[in-house]
């Protein structure tokens, strides 16, 4: 049997690398009448380099809300946010964002779509496309570089999308739930082509989703919030599976099991608070 | 569904089965006294060769001309007008704020009554129908550039700004795309807008044009004359409203086929 080599994070000589510190961060969005309503309390996460994490927590717990925070597309409240160790305010240059809903251009074609965050840094439109073209192929859409987003599945919309962020090469990327939508075989398959990409050019990844599988399958740490209002951090846990990982296959092996129970007991309770208050709300 | 060609048999039909009756009415005693019928209804056989002289000793391509010729600079002016004030007017809330109310009540008048300003201000000559035209044309491409730079959505919007793009940048990529794309859904009525201030103008006093054509007839108890001038300008529209179509088809190829 092969001797697994656990993928090890900011190990020695780069202790200090972290690619995004969010410090006491608070969140707030003002309510309608007028009071504020804190998503986010007092939370503080570090993500090292070239790590991969998930955010795990039941609906409606503000994990979004953390990664806009981190792009800079909303202000926290209170608490600071440091990428490579900068303090960091407006907008995340170092980030690229892969968000949940429908994000494409929808009147531009797929491969355009593709090449756009290279033709405005200046890139001359020929080589970007070039480029854009070698994205299609590596996610597997080579056939469908002149189809309108309309045209395109689900799975084939986030692959471009997928595409679409990294052809950037971001040092940090961003990902709210971004096979959501999708139905559980695609959801396997997205999951699949986004370690290999991964694995190939490791980044720092902030991945949010509510199934704690995913999580497990493609993360080295899985955090746990609990439920809103005032989410926080209440759980850790490094993953140390073996990689490179089959994640359809691995949820068969016992170490695996073993893992999702432990988290599983913690988030548990969090979920079914968060149900208790949706209906209270209701 | 329909077989085509047996569409096609039924709906040339209805037109047949209207010009017979029309003809019978007018040219026989059966409905009533046909003399009194074709002053008011003309008859279908000298309206079409009405429309055959015209085409065979060429005068009405004059008159077309000049209409077509209106038509697009109204729809050409009212436009481009339409395009800059309303992503103007979207993209400074406050502006919008203050110009609201009189958007409104200027675009609440019928612009009929704007007809004989317009011929006082620019004489008799195609520019007063192309004002007209203007106003017409200008608040249906205002509400929908407006509408579409406002609705563009905003996961689109946070994508392009995260994928980097600057301000002017935006602008060409995601506003002006999205509001063109409701400017071009509104494109038949804005054609037919263009189209409509033309001929009401000429209608209302020059020297050239259908309008005037129809007016012309008109004012001498000519009905033949005003029918033929009727049918070529339904015609006139039908063609425009045919080539508009085929713009839209190259333009929003990127969008979704609506359902039905």
């Amino acid at each position: 049997m092969k001797i697994e080599q656990t993928f090890q994070a900011g190990g020695s000589g780069r202790t200090q690398s972290y690619a995004v510190e969010l410090q006491d961060i608070t969140i707030a969005f003002p309510m309608a009448d007028g009071t504020n309503y804190e998503a986010v309390g007092q939370t503080h996460l570090s993500v090292r380099d070239r790590e991969f994490v998930a955010i795990v927590g039941p609906t409606g717990c503000g994990k979004s809300t953390l990664l806009n925070a981190t792009a800079g597309l909303l202000v926290p409240a209170q608490g600071r946010i440091r990428i490579f160790g900068k303090d960091h305010t407006g907008l995340n240059s170092h980030a690229g964002y892969l968000f949940q809903q429908d994000s494409l251009m929808p009147w531009k074609t797929s491969i355009d779509n593709v090449a756009i965050g290279l033709e405005i840094a200046g890139i001359p439109r020929r080589e970007a496309l070039e480029k854009a073209r070698l994205w299609m192929e590596k996610v597997g859409l080579s056939a469908f570089c002149d189809r309108y987003p309309h045209m395109l599945s689900g799975g084939q919309r986030k692959r471009v999308g997928l595409a679409q962020v990294l052809i950037r090469d971001p040092q940090i990327i961003l990902m709210d739930e971004p096979f959501g939508p999708l139905d559980a075989q695609t959801r396997l398959i997205m999951g699949d082509l986004l370690l290999d990409l991964w694995s190939a050019d490791r980044k720092a990844v902030m991945f949010v989703t509510h199934d704690l599988d995913e999580a497990i399958g493609l993360a080295d740490r899985v955090i746990i919030m609990s439920a809103g209002p005032s989410s926080r951090i209440i759980g850790d846990y490094s993953i140390t599976l073996p990689r490179p990982r089959d994640i359809a296959d691995i949820k068969s092996e016992p170490q695996f099991q073993e893992i999702h129970r432990e988290i599983w007991n913690a988030l548990k309770e969090e979920v079914l608070k968060g149900y208790r208050q949706a209906e209270e709300r209701q | 569904m329909i077989d085509k060609r047996i569409l096609l048999l039924l709906q040339l039909s209805v037109a047949l089965i209207v010009l017979v009756i029309w003809h019978i009415a007018s040219t026989t005693t059966l409905f009533g006294d046909p003399r009194t019928i074709s002053f008011f209804f003309a008859e279908p056989i000298a309206v079409g060769k009405r429309i055959v002289d015209w085409f065979i000793d060429g005068s009405i391509w004059y008159h077309l001309g000049i209409t077509l010729t209106e038509a697009t600079l109204a729809f050409i002016i009212g436009s481009m007008g339409g395009v800059i004030i309303g992503f103007w007017f979207a993209r400074k809330p406050l502006l919008a704020a203050v110009f609201d109310p009189y958007v409104k009540a200027a675009n609440a008048l019928p612009r009929v009554v704007l007809a004989p300003i317009f011929a006082l201000w620019l004489g008799l000559g195609i520019w007063s129908k192309v004002a007209l035209g203007v106003t017409l044309v200008f608040f249906i491409v205002f509400f929908n550039v407006y509408q579409g730079v406002k609705e563009v959505s905003p996961t689109v919007l946070s994508n392009a700004r995260m994928l980097g793009m600057n301000g002017r940048q935006l602008l060409r990529h995601v506003y002006l795309p999205s509001a063109m794309s409701w400017m071009f859904s509104s494109l038949h009525t804005s054609v037919g807008f263009a189209v409509v201030g033309a001929v009401v103008g000429e209608y209302l006093g020059s020297a050239a044009g259908l309008g005037y054509l129809i007016h012309e007839a008109e004012s001498v108890f000519d009905v033949t004359g005003v029918f033929a001038g009727m049918f070529v300008l339904t015609f006139f529209v039908l063609v425009v409203d045919w080539l508009v179509s085929l713009v839209e088809k190259r333009l929003l190829v990127w969008r979704p086929i609506p359902a039905g």
